[in-house]
């Protein structure tokens, strides 16, 4: 899979750096990105952070099928996805999609399909941490379900 | 048989660990959920019929019929939210 990378880490990582290395093949015309961010609000209102858990092993098993199922879809020359785990704070960045390909449309439609199946397939879970210190398990969404199943 | 069963996020909590070794006779998923609702408890609670879980054999999504084997990880953990 050279030139697709996978990685789920705890340490924050440089979305610029990431679109840069990308950008560097001169086969690629179009490089689309997707940044997911810790925001203030979910499922509940004055949210402080997120804990993200997962599912060592499976977790990478599962980002690795979906980005092959993205490749034999679309004609990529290369994507990264890396997604987070541990506490991230309010602004972080969770997790960063970047696919390069000759043309735009298969690059945004590549993009928009690995962050449609990422939410619905692999084995991550988010906790809000409230401002008053509480913290509640999120609850998944079926506007996500909905989403992946329209690549069906 | 012995199973490695494996628990996660809100079942981690619910259940009071993060996993498990399990000798048990049972032959596929579905037999495995019956064995561990007996437990009564959260376990009944959570794994009763109508609950909204995720089982995966071997960190491959799995389903009741899914037969198991000695060795066998055996995850159960909620809908997942990453992303």
């Amino acid at each position: 899979m050279s030139g697709f990378t996978i990685q789920v880490q705890a340490a924050r990582f440089d979305a610029g750096e990431e679109i840069n290395r990308l950008s560097a093949n001169p086969a690629c015309g179009a490089v689309v990105s997707f940044s997911g961010l810790v925001r203030d609000h979910g499922d509940r209102e004055n949210v402080t952070a997120l804990e993200l858990e997962h599912y060592p092993g499976m977790t990478e098993k599962a980002l690795a099928a979906i980005v092959e199922e993205a490749r034999e879809r679309w004609r990529l020359q290369a994507a990264t996805l890396i997604h987070r785990v541990g506490r991230l704070a309010l602004g972080e960045p969770i997790v960063l999609v970047v696919t390069a390909s000759a043309h735009r449309a298969d690059a945004f439609a590549a993009c928009e399909f690995l962050m449609d199946f990422l939410k619905t397939r692999a084995p991550f879970w988010k906790r809000e941490i409230l401002r008053d210190g509480a913290s509640l398990w999120v609850e998944a969404k079926a506007s996500d379900d909905s989403a992946a199943v329209r690549w069906q | 048989m012995t199973l490695s069963l494996l628990y996660f996020a809100r079942l981690r909590e619910a259940f009071g660990q993060s996993g498990e070794k399990l000798d048990t006779e049972a032959a596929t998923v579905e037999e495995l959920l019956v064995e561990l609702r007996l437990r009564g408890g959260a376990w009944a609670e959570e794994l009763a019929a109508g609950k909204v879980f995720r089982v995966a054999v071997n960190q491959d999504i799995a389903v009741p019929a899914t037969t198991l084997s000695n060795g066998d990880e055996v995850a159960i953990f909620p809908p997942v939210t990453g992303g």
